[in-house]
């Protein structure tokens, strides 16, 4: 039996000026998973990832991420991962306008007994798509996540980011 | 706000409000080897499952069989699957299958808390004039290895699903605290 609708959004943020990050905080436990979708540009146009820093009370900025991607540009599919990083891979961002859209799935991100895994992918229609699988090692719920540009470029005016919440029966 | 697109990671969906429904969930206080699914409501027009898994293989990912009406061991299923395991891009495709398979929960040589992270759209699930296509996107990374995958799953029948059931291809069981929630999306 269906316990009721769920997909809330739960906090939007859209860039009346140029900044170089984005946080959610005080996120509540009382949902299964979370989602962020961005749709992004960076000041200097270029391609980039979002780097996602999550944590309890306050992000964690220890080597406790790893990364897996699988990615196409047009002409050549390829894959690659890395490990002990200080931040989580995520979605793409590019352009001075904002042309670059993505989604990330935070699964079970409440729970304490787990770490917790991030599915995202992002789509740049005219450079790329690409999914990755996170890892944060981590067993603390996650109430408060940071993004940036990889490279500390600001996301230009515009820029969206709106965070969901999806609670499971 | 008359509609919230969701981008749904699997599928760029458009999400009305009120219209995405938790219909149940099974988050394992044992090992189990099979989790079903039955009496799904047909009110609405597509199906997702969530999935934060670990099996038992000995090795650090399994995959995880999917049927559909207590229909297996046949033929009724085809699949099709991209993955990338951090340096190499692969493809695979099979025809007249048992199952339809999404990937990837992690196996038990991973670390205890590491589990991995599926979401699976099942579309048009009650229409009787059409088969049922199934796509997934799924993952896991263990710090030192990882995949990430794409799939694709055709179940060659008419008949609305009511019923759905999953069990690791390779592992005999899912470990505990996997977790596997069940939505509804409806229609416009």
């Amino acid at each position: 039996m269906a316990a009721g609708s769920t997909y809330t959004p739960i906090a939007t943020t859209t860039l009346g000026s140029a900044q170089a990050s984005v946080t959610f905080s005080s996120i509540s436990g009382s949902y299964t998973d979370l989602i962020i979708v961005t749709n992004t540009g960076v000041a200097s146009g270029g391609g980039g990832s979002i780097y996602v820093q999550v944590g309890n009370g306050s992000v964690d900025t220890g080597s406790n991420y790893s990364y897996t991607y699988l990615q196409g540009d047009g002409s050549t599919a390829e894959s690659g991962r890395s490990s002990n990083l200080t931040a989580a891979r995520t979605m793409r961002t590019t352009g001075t306008t904002v042309v670059a859209n993505g989604s990330l799935h935070l699964m079970n991100y409440s729970n304490t007994t787990t770490y917790k895994t991030m599915l995202s992918r992002g789509n740049v229609a005219s450079g790329l798509v690409i999914a990755l699988v996170n890892l944060w090692r981590s067993t603390s719920a996650i109430n408060v996540i940071t993004m940036t540009d990889e490279s500390g470029r600001n996301f230009v005016t515009g820029s969206t980011f709106t965070l969901y919440g999806i609670a499971a029966a | 706000m008359l509609n919230i697109i969701a981008g749904t990671l699997s599928s760029p969906l458009v999400i009305a409000p009120n219209s995405y429904e938790s219909i149940a969930t099974t988050t394992l206080s044992t090992t189990t080897a099979t989790i079903t699914f039955s009496s799904i409501p047909s009110t609405y027009t597509h199906l997702q499952l969530r999935i934060f898994a670990k099996t038992d293989r000995a090795l650090n990912r399994d995959t995880i069989n999917l049927t559909f009406n207590g229909t297996s061991g046949g033929t009724a299923y085809s699949r099709h699957g991209l993955y990338g395991d951090g340096s190499t891009v692969g493809a695979e495709g099979s025809q007249s299958q048992p199952s339809i398979f999404i990937l990837r929960a992690s196996g038990n040589s991973s670390a205890t808390n590491i589990f991995g992270g599926i979401i699976v759209d099942i579309l048009d699930y009650t229409n009787t004039n059409k088969y049922k296509t199934v796509r997934s996107l799924g993952g896991v990374d263990t710090n030192g290895a990882g995949e990430i995958t794409f799939y694709s799953g055709s179940y060659q029948a008419t008949t609305s699903i009511s019923s759905m059931t999953l069990s690791p291809v390779n592992g005999t069981n899912f470990l505990q605290y996997s977790s596997f929630a069940l939505y509804g999306i409806k229609g416009a």
